[in-house]
């Protein structure tokens, strides 16, 4: 830990914390039906996010899937547009077009996220492709989920990376569960991080639950592939303390969250925002009262958001085929 | 047999009709993501798992295009596949084995071997779900030779077609809309079939042909008992199959009324309504009083915010409008 500046372990655990807070700040909204767009949270998942954009710089590509707000936050997208967007207001990200799912900022490099299991991961690959054609130094990350493993063209991409040497680096957000299935009920080797090896794919696994492990994985990454020797697979084992969609499955009324409350608890001890705060204070890189102060201010920036998102408009009805095409 | 009487909703009576056909028939099996999930297929796989077990109702990893091609090639080798999309978007990986494999598949092997296969996918759209969880695509599939596609809209053609697509020797597609599933109807409990590329004339009328297939026919129906209230005389036809189409359903009332509106939950351009408006021009032009009015989603993917939404799907008050723009008002008979 000694070898981070403070400035870059601050900032960690403040995008850490804004994803967090921006979360659980759903949770009532959704409850209450003032957000009706499916909402995916990723509490419990931050460090995945953090970590990889963490080694990240500005014109690096991100791509994401239907749980993304904190893919969306740790690229450096603006928060209040996020939620904006969540509330489907014209001034969201995505013009309230897209809703959570559909999340972007060009400008930050946030390139876009969809729900189809897999979807993005080719377009990664292309963005990767992009910057090998025009000789350019840039990286691109694909952030996909356990679940999205199952599907083919995973494998059809990292072989044409693989062929191509792209700069692209697939992170697997391995958190057991696709929807309701069980990593085991779709695997039949849960190795993950094995999948990568029969393409010549450098790969590692890494505790998705410490932001640090993760940013040290991205960091050989993104090395890896600006030296021209890419394409880089990483699994981040970690877990969702929410449900697939919404803040759990069986609040909602459909009992899908199978998952074992034992399971559950194991996770909530493992919880990446709180433990990392923990080892800032023991390490004495934050004060409690620090702490306290960068609380403080989340907060606020997060309500801010929530305001900024309440006193915007709903796009207009005249505008409806506003964006079919350029 | 009990009551004739007995309603059922239709996610029920699509459950009732796998029940019934996986006991009578052990060829037939369920393969698909999500079929032991209420979150994805509703109440339409209740219970299977338990009666049939997981070797015929398979709960699959996300794989669309190796799930289907798997029970393309099920089909092929003396299995009934149902293979289920719980979204029709996330079918759209599998367009493969379902036009190029089993599509093709009779006619490109001189008829020596058939695919008995059901394409069973629910449309579920609406609640902000935005572009990729809205998709009706029911005309792609209609368009390709060697498909057929049925779209029930009411709970008893819900559970006999079912039925129909899994005894067909032919690939069939099998839509359903997350919108019908809670609405109930009369479903006979024995099982039965209702005919492939046959409609439905829903009601009788004189002034004007207004045809419909799934979920638009709640709005159809509505829109036929307001126009009534003014004396305008729906005919009302459900297609329930879009491919084949029951033309002879269609032009022979057309001939009768000289006046079509057709209304579709797809988009507009090279959609369901534009075939049905090109045949009836083709076959029945001399009837024709008036220009067809056709009722559809505009050609714009589906948008998240719930505003864009309500101007986005078609309603009663768009048929109702439609009609009226080539039907004029008659007096009320005393």
């Amino acid at each position: 830990m000694k070898k981070y500046s403070k400035e870059f372990l601050q900032k960690l655990y403040r995008t850490m914390l804004r994803i967090r807070v921006c979360e659980e700040s759903l949770v009532d909204p959704i409850l209450k039906k003032e957000v009706l767009c499916p909402v995916h949270l990723c509490s419990g998942e931050e460090a995945v996010a953090v970590g990889v954009c963490a080694a990240l710089d500005d014109k690096d590509f991100v791509f994401g899937n239907h749980r993304s707000h904190g893919h969306f936050i740790a690229k450096g997208g603006q928060v209040k547009e996020m939620v904006a967007e969540i509330y489907v207001k014209e001034t969201g990200c995505s013009r309230g077009r897209g809703g959570s799912m559909h999340l972007i900022d060009p400008e930050k490099g946030m390139l876009g996220s969809a729900p189809i299991v897999s979807g993005t991961i080719s377009l990664a690959v292309g963005a990767a492709l992009a910057f090998s054609i025009r000789k350019e130094k840039q990286v691109s990350v694909s952030f996909f989920g356990d679940g999205a493993t199952n599907e083919g063209v995973l494998f059809e991409c990292m072989n044409l990376a693989a062929l191509r040497k792209l700069p692209v680096i697939f992170v697997c957000e391995n958190n057991f569960y696709a929807t309701h299935m069980p990593v085991a009920e779709c695997r039949p080797d849960c190795n993950i991080v094995d999948i990568a090896k029969p393409f010549n794919i450098s790969s590692v696994r890494v505790d998705g639950n410490n932001v640090l492990d993760v940013f040290e994985a991205a960091k050989q990454a993104v090395t890896a592939c600006r030296e021209g020797h890419g394409p880089f697979f990483i699994e981040a084992v970690t877990y969702r303390l929410r449900g697939h969609v919404g803040p759990d499955d069986n609040i909602q009324g459909l009992h899908t969250d199978i998952r074992p409350q034992e399971e559950v608890d194991i996770w909530k001890k493992k919880d990446p925002v709180i433990n990392f705060e923990k080892q800032l204070l023991d390490n004495d890189i934050l004060s409690e009262s620090e702490v306290s102060k960068i609380k403080k201010e989340i907060d606020k920036e997060i309500r801010e958001a929530h305001v900024f998102a309440d006193n915007s408009s709903y796009p207009k009805e005249s505008e409806l085929n506003a964006y079919v095409f350029k | 047999m009990s009551s004739n009487n007995r309603k059922l909703q239709y996610s029920l009576a699509g459950n009732e009709a796998f029940h019934q056909i996986m006991e009578e028939d052990e060829s037939v099996f369920l393969i698909g993501q999500g079929v032991k999930s209420p979150w994805y297929v509703g109440n339409t796989a209740r219970g299977l798992l338990e009666r049939f077990g997981p070797e015929r109702v398979i709960d699959t990893p996300v794989s669309e295009n190796a799930v289907t091609g798997a029970a393309v090639g099920a089909a092929i080798t003396g299995m009934r596949s149902v293979v289920v999309h719980p979204r029709m978007d996330f079918m759209i990986y599998a367009l493969d084995p379902i036009i190029n494999q089993a599509a093709n598949w009779y006619y490109m092997n001189g008829g020596k071997s058939s695919v008995p296969v059901v394409f069973w996918s629910i449309i579920n759209r609406g609640g902000e779900q935005a572009a990729q969880h809205s998709q009706a695509l029911h005309t792609i599939l209609a368009h390709i030779p060697g498909l057929k596609v049925v779209m029930p809209s009411t709970p008893y053609d819900a559970k006999g077609l079912m039925i129909s697509a899994i005894r067909d020797d032919n690939p069939v597609v099998y839509i359903d809309d997350r919108w019908l599933h809670n609405v109930e109807g009369v479903v006979p409990e024995e099982i039965y079939e209702v005919p492939i590329g046959k409609g439905a004339i829903r009601r009788k009328g004189n002034d004007v042909t207004l045809v419909g297939v799934s979920f638009i026919m709640c709005h159809v129906l509505e829109a036929a008992a307001e126009l009534a209230k003014e004396n305008i005389d729906v005919e009302v036809i459900d297609l329930r199959t879009i491919k084949p189409l029951d033309k002879d359903l269609v032009l022979k009332s057309v001939k009768k009324t000289g006046r079509l509106v057709v209304a579709d939950g797809g988009w507009k351009t090279y959609g369901l309504t534009a075939e049905i408006s090109a045949f009836v021009f083709e076959e029945a032009f001399y009837s024709i009083k008036a220009p067809v009015v056709r009722v559809t989603l505009p050609d714009s993917p589906a948008p998240a915010s719930s505003v864009l939404e309500k101007a986005y799907y078609p309603t009663t008050k768009d048929i109702v409008e439609a009609i009226r723009r080539i039907v004029k008002k008659k007096p009320v008979r005393r």
